[in-house]
């Protein structure tokens, strides 16, 4: 079988350890930029991103570059795709190719798991619609010990959009296996209640006051609006009541960090004072990405 | 031409019969039931050491055709469900066109008619279009072999329409079958809303949008007098509020599939598609209660809701992928291991509800009349074996379609002969 990486809930914790300590082989330091160390050189890693991105997409090229091999970007709106091609048809296509290892990310959950059952290159899940975004929580799971020095009994808010936030899901499967406590906090129709139960550790806070009282890590999301049917309350409404502002800053742990995967609406779920503020890991978490993607690339690349 | 079926456990629920008999069929109908008949001439089958029961009746499935015949046609459906052990199926207007006018239901009838190893009967459209506004050609369809009428699928969202249906089908005889689902409550959603479903980050259908509908029709059923046959019941609650409406007397049905007491939303492979219809599975207190309410004459009969969809349409992203899979073959495996086998019901009952149960739904009446051994009935057997133990492999499946979680199971029981009209149409390997 391929060793694909399509999602953090299917990880042992010993795996992830291990993703995150190769990691750290792969940050640079200080003005430096990452390292080019060459031990892929001569493979080929194709993204496939199916749903916009920019991040993402940059980081994981940038991270295969590194490591030596070759890529190929593949965007939905230039592909076959929409030329109504079907997905396991594109993918056959890209897969006689003979890639080793293709990057997807598609807008519906799901779809690496599904292609993974039909083919044999190995897929790394780069964002799968509302399910997981393995490698962005283990970038950020990176940058909280890089601050923090551990996970275990750090208390983790993830505030905002969680019906439809990939990397809550993905979080809250990594925290909970390192004993983390995790508060999940939005309004009423964007936080299922089920949430509580899909991991340990997890409890469900719809005050934001309640929920960065004391905390050490303040995760926000952004409300995906692309993927809502009906807005859960008025903009503005949202910011007063869902909005991370220095307020709350003083409310949480004095050594507290705040981050955001991106991309950022300031005004809407964190104000420019936070974003801006020594308190934002947001940059760091950019970087971290390419490293973390170096590390996830070379596990799957020299399996 | 005569048919005798010798030496079998004969099981008619509706007149109570259980006891080695053989069974005759002349000219295509039932001429009697009873020890060591005689009658020179007949082609003869033995069926000592199998169950010989009425031809079994699904009185939901689609058929596909016109219009969608790369997944099924009327011929391969019918295939299907003698190898089933089906005699007689209802199939849902959701075709292309829509049954919805005594053209589209001619055309069905006739087609089968000629090309049908099964009874087929056409279920019309309460709205034209089945787009939930205008009243469909009703009295026409009835006219033409309509046996019932649903927008099965697209369910019909206003109530002043679906009160209007149940109106005309009083004045009919016919039952509304109502696919139960409120649209605004399901919307976008792809499997029951549960914690699996936010877990996969899967757009959920909770079981409150087919209890809201049910309550409604219910209401409706009262004000209107009309039969009315909750289609597919998924829900604790659907079954408790049909269980209240016959309590208070109201002509109000309902059927389960088989793959809705047998499955539940543990059972999913992960964005597998063969696990993705509609109603979703359901969480385990959903589906105990179906079970429950089998086995306690709530649920008044067994459907199969046989959903054929081409390979292509089902190898996609699980969003995209349409709802439904196929039964007519696993049914009768499936029912007896769930509900027989575990002790929840006796064959007998089992037999009833996918006879005389189902009979009762639809109506048939006079020379139509189904679902029991009795003299003058059509003559449509199915004989079965509770125990003998045979793997469903989807690859051999007379329908035209693959899309079933059940392929590779091995099932005890299952059944032997289909007898349509006097006539072997079907026979499991090696018999």
């Amino acid at each position: 079988m391929p060793r694909s990486l399509l999602g953090i809930e299917e990880l042992e914790r010993s795996e992830i350890e291990q993703i995150l300590e190769r990691t750290k082989a792969f940050q640079p330091h200080g003005g430096q930029t990452f390292a080019k160390v060459n031990t892929c050189t001569g493979m080929l890693v194709v993204n496939a991103f199916f749903e916009n991105s920019t991040r993402t997409r940059s980081s994981f090229e940038i991270a295969a570059k590194r490591l030596g091999a070759d890529t190929l970007s593949i965007t939905a709106s230039g592909s076959s795709v929409s030329k109504g091609e079907s997905l396991v048809d594109t993918l056959n296509t890209l897969v006689a190719m003979r890639p080793s290892a293709i990057v997807m990310r598609h807008k519906a959950s799901g779809a690496p798991h599904f292609l993974s059952r039909h083919l044999s290159t190995p897929i790394v899940n780069a964002g799968d619609g509302t399910h997981e975004h393995p490698t962005q929580a283990l970038l950020d799971a990176r940058t909280i010990l890089d601050r923090c020095g551990k996970l275990e009994g750090l208390r983790v808010a993830i505030i905002g959009d969680i019906q439809h936030s990939r990397v809550a899901r993905s979080n809250v499967h990594l925290l909970s296996k390192f004993g983390a406590e995790i508060v999940l906090c939005g309004p009423p129709s964007l936080l299922p209640r089920e949430m509580a139960s899909i991991a340990n550790g997890v409890t469900l806070e719809y005050d934001m006051r309640r929920a960065v009282r004391g905390t050490d890590v303040i995760m926000m999301l952004r409300v995906q609006l692309e993927r809502i049917h009906e807005p859960p309350m008025q903009a503005g409404e949202y910011f007063r009541f869902y909005g991370l502002r220095q307020e709350h800053i003083e409310l949480a742990h004095p050594d507290v960090i705040v981050m955001h995967p991106g991309p950022m609406n300031r005004g809407q779920e964190i104000s420019s004072e936070v974003a801006d503020s020594q308190r934002s890991m947001i940059l760091s978490q950019v970087e971290n990405g390419v490293s973390v993607r170096m590390a996830v690339l070379e596990r799957v690349l020299l399996q | 031409m005569k048919l005798l079926i010798r030496n079998g456990r004969v099981i008619c629920p509706a007149t109570g019969h259980d006891g080695v008999a053989d069974v005759l069929i002349e000219d295509g109908r039932i001429a009697g039931v009873a020890p060591d008949i005689v009658a020179p001439g007949s082609e003869t089958i033995d069926a000592a050491g199998l169950v010989v029961a009425p031809g079994f009746i699904d009185i939901h499935v689609h058929l596909r055709e016109p219009g969608f015949t790369h997944a099924e046609t009327i011929a391969t459906g019918a295939r299907a469900a003698a190898a089933g052990g089906f005699t007689t199926v209802c199939c849902m207007p959701n075709t292309n066109p829509i049954n919805d006018s005594a053209t589209v239901t001619t055309y069905i009838v006739e087609k089968a008619r000629r090309e049908a190893i099964v009874n087929v009967f056409p279920i019309g459209a309460i709205t034209k279009g089945s787009q939930g506004e205008e009243l469909a050609a009703i009295g026409s369809m009835v006219a033409a072999g309509a046996v019932a009428i649903s927008d099965d699928g697209r369910p019909v969202m206003n109530a002043r329409v679906i009160r209007r249906a149940m109106e005309s089908a009083r004045a009919l005889d016919i039952p509304v079958i109502e696919h139960c689902e409120d649209l605004n409550l399901s919307a976008g959603g792809d499997m029951h809303e549960c914690i699996d479903s936010v877990r996969l980050g899967l757009r959920g259908i909770p079981s409150a949008s087919e209890d809201v509908m049910v309550a409604r029709d219910i209401i409706l059923a009262e004000l209107t007098g009309a039969r009315y046959h909750v289609a597919h019941i998924s829900t604790k609650n659907a079954v408790a509020m049909v269980q209240y409406a016959r309590q208070r007397g109201l002509p109000v049905t309902c059927e389960a599939t088989p793959h809705h007491i047998a499955l539940h939303t543990g059972h999913m492979k992960p964005y597998d598609s063969n696990y993705k219809m509609k109603p979703p599975l359901r969480c385990d207190h959903d589906v105990a209660a179906v079970v429950d309410g089998v086995a306690n004459g709530a649920v008044d009969c067994l459907a199969t809701d046989h959903a054929p969809h081409a390979g292509d349409d089902k190898m996609q992203e699980f969003e995209n992928c349409p709802f439904g899979i196929t039964g007519l073959e696993t049914a009768l495996g499936i029912s007896l291991e769930v509900l027989v086998h575990t002790g929840q019901i006796c064959l007998n009952k089992l037999i009833a509800l996918y006879t005389s149960e189902p009979a009762r739904v639809i109506g048939w009446k006079n020379e139509q009349a189904r679902g029991a051994l009795k003299p003058g009935y059509v003559g449509d057997v199915t004989i079965l074996h509770p125990e003998y133990p045979w793997t469903y492999d989807v690859k051999n499946s007379a329908s035209k379609s693959t899309n079933t979680p059940f392929s590779g199971k091995t099932f005890r029981g299952g059944p032997i002969v289909t007898v349509v009209g006097g006539q072997v149409v079907w026979r499991a390997p090696g018999f």
